[in-house]
């Protein structure tokens, strides 16, 4: 009985290190393909699985809630070993992620958190998007080093989180330096199109000489008020010094060119640090912290952002 | 049927005066509003804008005016806008020349509205729901165009179409203003016009007087789609990409406005695609009053539909005759009777 015992516990506590290695399966529920930044977390979440021999099995839930807890089901009763789930929305997932808990399977949430019991999944990797609002303020307050500026702000979806957060974060860093002022801040709703033409009316409205930089909260929209920016005769990221957040390859492509100065990456490499962490709790039982943020990592010219643009285009953005 | 000059006038009046008003707000905003520069060799001002910005709205009413004339209303020109972008930025990038883009963008873009016309006047469904289903399918039919990303081109060609100038003036200014006046033509230099609206006020005397409404109504969808085809074209060459889920969304709804705004019936019959035009540029001055006054973007929405809403009593028959029963007393002319467009049809009465 003792014998029993031991090797009992000592099959246990080897389980997980004997699954951690090369034959670990991961469930991935994905919300579905609704933005660009969205297919370059999936080709990118299918690179950092491939990269360390894990397989993944992935569920496109088409938007749809009930098709995530469909996958997340049908991943529980495959036995996975982990499940990676990026939710469309944050309510309603109480029951399935107890499910997963009784079946011992490890949730960890990708790029946005849920509505539940922070014990039924393990860790929450996201982006700060208050933080990225503030890179952004942090860097144009740098920029400018003290010189009057006037700034125009391109909005995001009004109510949006996004669009929120990262006009809060950005007003933040402004605090306390009066050299620098948001005399106008409209909504772009995330567009390229409506960035353009919000642009052109800020240039008219205040006149192009008296705009010293713009703040977009995407960079479609600083894409989009680049083109304004030109057409009025202005030299985009020399007249008007132009800083967003997301880091498309596009936005990439226009700092190379000298049209735009800075952005800030929104990651899509979120499965990165949530694998790292699922190995880590499954080698030692390491418990990560229950959020774990990604970098925010400013890139501006001193940047090669011609080679950064090459490696970006073909994730699917 | 050639209208003369004075009734076309009398037509369009209630909208000339709405669209000075909106524009006198706008130079109350911002005193600014109508200066007209030259940069670079291009024209230059906010009233320039207005009428550059109003060009995908100004190409979908004149579509959707004929449409609404026959009765019927077409939901589809906002995903028709996307399929067309979509397709002339994926020719341009595989290398065709851009005007073989812009046929071929303005070949599908008449494909769809041959196809909302075909279950419209063949299957007999009723059009708001027949372009329903292109509505929601269309956008769909762009992203697969587009592989879901934003589909960027650099073909100068295609660009000017949407960015560039001709003699100094942004070509969809000059895009809009001659398909307008062609169709205009068209209609009233023409029994087209009449024939139209015989359709929308009683489709089956109009068979009966031997009106071919069948094939008449395929073409006015047909139209439509090209016009929305065209829309799609210069939004996307304005970006220099095709935005699949974002080109023209809700659009169908500013020009459906447009339409309405232009005194235009929904129940079909007597139209006027230069009100609509109008009706267009109102929309649009509108959007312009929003941006200048620097209002927060909470306020946007509430702003827009607060004056659309003035717009639409001011234009409601009760107050129209109202207003006509204050002069008609005041001047002690006696026939108070309501302004001659408001008259209903027979249908219309039947209602």
């Amino acid at each position: 009985m003792k014998l029993r015992t031991t090797l009992l516990a000592s099959a246990v506590t080897l389980l997980p290190v004997a699954t951690m290695a090369a034959d670990m399966t991961i469930g991935f529920s994905q919300i579905g393909s609704e933005s660009g930044w969205r297919a370059a977390e999936t080709t990118v979440t299918r690179q950092e699985a491939e990269a360390r021999g894990i397989d993944l099995k992935f569920a496109d839930a088409q938007q749809k809630q009930e098709n995530q807890i469909k996958a997340l089901r049908s991943f529980i009763a495959q036995g996975v070993d982990a499940i990676l789930l990026a939710p469309v929305v944050a309510t309603g997932w109480d029951q399935v992620l107890e499910e997963a808990a009784d079946a011992e399977i490890p949730v960890v949430l990708l790029d946005r958190t849920v509505d539940a019991d922070e014990s039924l999944y393990l860790t929450a990797v996201t982006s700060d998007l208050v933080h990225e609002g503030n890179v952004a303020g942090q860097w144009l307050v740098d920029e400018v080093a003290g010189e009057d500026c006037r700034v125009v702000e391109l909005q995001g979806t009004t109510g949006s989180s996004p669009a929120i957060d990262r006009k809060t974060g950005f007003e933040q860093a402004l605090e306390g330096h009066d050299n620098l002022e948001i005399v106008r801040s409209q909504t772009g709703d995330f567009t390229r199109s409506q960035g353009k033409v919000v642009m052109e009316s800020f240039l008219k409205a205040e006149g192009g000489e008296n705009i010293c930089a713009l703040y977009a909260h995407n960079d479609d929209m600083a894409v989009g008020a680049i083109q304004a920016i030109k057409e009025a005769g202005l030299a985009p990221g020399e007249d008007i010094l132009i800083v967003a957040i997301d880091a498309v390859p596009d936005a990439h492509l226009a700092i190379a060119q000298g049209e735009m100065n800075a952005t800030i990456e929104l990651t899509p490499n979120m499965a990165g640090p949530a694998l790292d962490a699922l190995e880590a709790y499954f080698t030692d039982g390491t418990m990560p912290p229950k959020w774990i943020q990604t970098e925010s990592k400013l890139y501006t010219a001193a940047d090669d952002n011609q080679a950064v643009y090459e490696m970006k285009k073909d994730l699917g953005y | 049927m050639s209208a003369t000059t004075p009734s076309v006038f009398k037509r369009i009046l209630p909208q000339l005066i709405i669209l000075a008003v909106v524009l006198a707000l706008n130079v109350i905003v911002f005193p600014g509003f109508l200066n007209i520069e030259v940069h670079n060799g291009r024209i230059f001002g906010n009233l320039i804008d207005v009428l550059n910005r109003g060009a995908p709205v100004a190409l979908l009413c004149i579509g959707m005016t004929l449409v609404i004339a026959t009765r019927g209303i077409d939901l589809s020109v906002g995903a028709v806008m996307a399929i067309a972008g979509a397709t002339a930025a994926s020719l341009v990038s595989d290398g065709h020349h851009w005007t073989t883009s812009l046929l071929g963008a303005l070949l599908v873009g008449s494909l769809c509205g041959l196809w909302n016309g075909f279950l419209v006047a063949v299957l007999r469904i009723q059009p708001i729901v027949a372009t329903l289903v292109l509505m929601v399918a269309g956008r769909g039919i762009a992203q697969l165009i587009t592989e879901g990303t934003i589909l960027t081109f650099i073909d100068p060609g295609l660009i000017r179409l949407g960015a560039g100038t001709i003699i100094g003036i942004p070509t969809p200014i000059l895009i809009w203003i001659a398909l307008g006046a062609g169709a205009i033509l068209a209609v009233r230099r023409t029994a087209l016009g009449m024939l139209i609206e015989a359709i929308g006020i009683n489709e089956a005397s109009s068979r009966l007087a031997g009106i071919n409404s069948r094939v008449l109504l395929i073409c006015v969808y047909a139209m439509t789609g090209l016009c929305a085809a065209l829309a799609g074209v210069i939004v996307a060459a304005d970006i220099k990409g095709a935005d699949a889920n974002n080109a023209g969304l809700w659009l169908e709804l500013d020009a459906i406005l447009a339409v309405v705004i232009g005194g235009n019936s929904l129940l079909g019959g007597r139209f006027s695609i230069l009100a609509s035009l109008l009706g267009a540029l109102i929309i649009q001055s509108v959007n312009s009053l929003i941006l200048l006054s620097g209002m927060p973007p909470e306020f946007n929405l509430i702003i827009k539909s607060v004056l659309i809403l003035c717009i639409l009593v001011i234009q409601s028959p009760k107050v129209g005759h109202l207003i006509y029963m204050l002069r008609a007393s005041s001047l002690h002319v006696p026939p108070p009777e309501p302004p001659s467009r408001r008259v209903l049809t027979p249908k219309e009465d039947a209602q």
